[in-house]
């Protein structure tokens, strides 16, 4: 069982005490980085951990945020922010229309089709050059909420504004992820997830409820590709790239696909490890695959389910 | 006046072999109807067809006088009709609890938005359902398991959380599909009282069920099926009496014997 007020507990606490074993500026940015991971881990949580569905092409979601974030205000002349909340829903409407013919597919072929819609929005994105500069990637404006929190006495530099701001979109994703486990649409998609036949008969639309699911999560997705965007200032059809969906999907099931807590440490170390290994750059890609295996074959539930397991085996 | 469940003329091939053909019978408010049959004579096929899992190549389901052959199950949820299955179907990383809750999912569902922020709204659905399927755990003896993972309970008790489950939908019509097998004699002669209560509440029950002493004893009627035909029906005295029954289940040699002692 998930307890959504220690989930929370923990979660805010590690954003407010981590600062303080901060030795340089540098380490904001990392912070700020696992949280926009955490959030994009949270929303595959509800599609993988809790529906059972599978996506191999989340980072298409985080590329049409974060390219909302660039094209909206310079082709639009809309500000960043209210971008960011257009490329949600932009997303979430993508998703509904995608998500209706490839969630009739289960297991591979499923990841498949996921794939090539993550293959495809990269490729878009990367191609597309007229819209979108191309693969050169394209600047991103100023959101502007850090001069805004200057002007009232809160002098924070870039990095730290950053990583109080994912910090909190990221708690309220845990929130709302968290409410959803512990509701009739959530305790659906668990049922499906358990068992297909057995939720239908009970009167569950499992397509529909997939459909949800998947919409929610591309939503996630989006919003940490602009949040990602937007402190970057810059942004590459990269952040749509396959390898960036399979990343998020290596730090959910490491963290153990049901869990939001387990959402944050899987982003935490997987994001963590390549700043620590930076000898080892050139081998990131190996080692996502090696984490993966090991944790298919040593711990399918993921990491904090498998502690906590171990850990309540020896206390009996 | 209309039956409650109509079914005619129903039947199925799977790639050329016939695994059920021309099945008819209906049912009533408060009826018990039994399918018996050997092993792989379709029975559960046929109740794959009746509750929309299968889609039947020839005949129809009514409920009600309306058509619903092979809508989708959650569809006759709707109108009313829900199951148990013969190998288990049971939300396995859920709570004994929740696997009841979700029984319930048709009455505590609402605007998704809700569920996302856990409005009042939803908190007071949820409630409700929970209150409920705990008044039903009771029922079935389940109660004081409701926090357990339902993976850690016992067969027997999974197949009476199954009717738990069904039960929560409140249905009119219900499909039993070996609710007492893997039971001992005790948890039977209980799952046999169940049954006859939700029935005298006025559901008509559908049952497939191999413990004949349980069949004989609580039928209203019984259809009996072979090779995928219905080779008899009537109330269990007339089918248990009927040659073509015996040898369906014994062969002819028993018969000959039967006769001749």
């Amino acid at each position: 069982m998930i307890n959504k007020r220690l989930t929370l507990l923990i979660l805010a606490v590690i954003l407010i005490a981590s600062p303080f074993f901060f030795p340089s500026n540098f380490y904001y940015r990392i912070g700020s980085l696992i949280f926009v991971n955490g959030l994009a881990v949270t929303g595959l949580v509800i599609l993988i951990g809790y529906a059972g569905q599978i996506s191999l092409g989340h980072a298409g979601f985080a590329g049409i945020g974060g390219y909302s974030c660039a094209l909206l205000p310079v082709h639009l002349g809309l500000h960043p922010g209210p971008a960011a909340i257009v490329g949600a829903l932009l997303s979430g409407g993508i998703a509904w229309l995608v998500g209706r013919p490839i969630l009739r597919l289960k297991g591979h072929y499923l990841a498949i089709a996921t794939l090539g819609f993550g293959i495809l929005v990269a490729m878009v994105l990367a191609n597309e050059a007229w819209l979108t500069r191309g693969p050169d990637g394209i600047d991103v404006p100023d959101l502007g909420l850090n001069d805004l929190l200057e002007l009232v006495g809160i002098d924070l530099t870039n990095s730290q504004f950053w990583y109080w701001f994912s910090g909190l979109v990221f708690l309220v994703g845990a929130w709302i992820a968290l409410n959803l486990y512990d509701s009739p649409t959530g305790r659906a998609l668990r049922a499906l997830h358990g068992s297909e036949i057995a939720a239908r008969t009970v009167g569950i639309d499992v397509a529909r409820a997939k459909l949800q699911a998947f919409v929610i999560s591309a939503i996630y997705a989006s919003l940490a590709g602009s949040l990602l965007a937007l402190q970057n200032q810059f942004i590459t059809p990269d952040v749509a790239g396959f390898m960036h969906s399979i990343e998020w999907v290596t730090m959910a099931v490491l963290g153990g696909a049901a869990s939001v807590l387990g959402a944050f440490f899987g982003a935490a170390i997987l994001t963590t490890l390549p700043q620590v290994l930076t000898v080892f750059q050139e081998y990131e890609q190996i080692l996502l695959g090696l984490v993966m295996m090991l944790c298919m074959i040593f711990m399918r539930e993921g990491l904090l389910p498998s502690i906590l397991r171990a850990v309540r085996g020896r206390e009996k | 006046m209309s039956k409650l469940l109509e079914i005619e003329g129903l039947g199925i091939t799977f790639g050329g072999l016939k695994a059920v053909q021309d099945v008819g019978f209906s049912a009533q408010p408060g009826e018990i109807v039994s399918v018996i049959g050997p092993n792989g004579a379709g029975k559960t096929t046929l109740f794959n067809m009746i509750s929309g899992i299968y889609r039947p190549s020839t005949g129809s389901v009514k409920l009600d006088g309306e058509v619903v052959t092979a809508l989708d199950p959650y569809l006759l949820a709707r109108r009313g009709l829900s199951r148990t299955f013969q190998n288990l179907q049971i939300f396995q990383t859920m709570s004994v609890l929740e696997n009841a809750i979700s029984g319930f999912h048709l009455q505590e569902r609402g605007p998704i938005l809700a569920d996302l922020l856990h409005l009042p709204s939803m908190r007071r659905r949820a409630a409700a359902a929970k209150a409920e399927a705990r008044g039903l755990l009771d029922r079935v003896r389940l109660g004081n398991a409701a926090e357990k993972e339902a993976s850690s309970l016992s067969y027997g008790a999974l197949k009476r959380l199954e009717i738990a489950r069904a039960l929560a939908l409140k249905p009119r019509v219900l499909l039993l599909d070996e609710p007492a097998a893997g039971c001992n004699a005790v948890e039977t002669e209980e799952i046999d009282h169940l049954i006859a209560e939700v029935a005298a509440s006025g559901v008509a029950i559908l049952l497939v069920e191999h413990d004949m002493k349980m069949v004989m004893r609580i039928s209203n009627h019984i259809v009996v099926l072979d090779h995928g035909e219905k080779i008899a029906e009537g109330d269990p005295a007339t089918v248990s009496r009927n040659p073509k029954v015996i040898e369906a289940y014994l062969g002819t040699d028993a018969q000959e014997e039967a006769t001749h002692a």
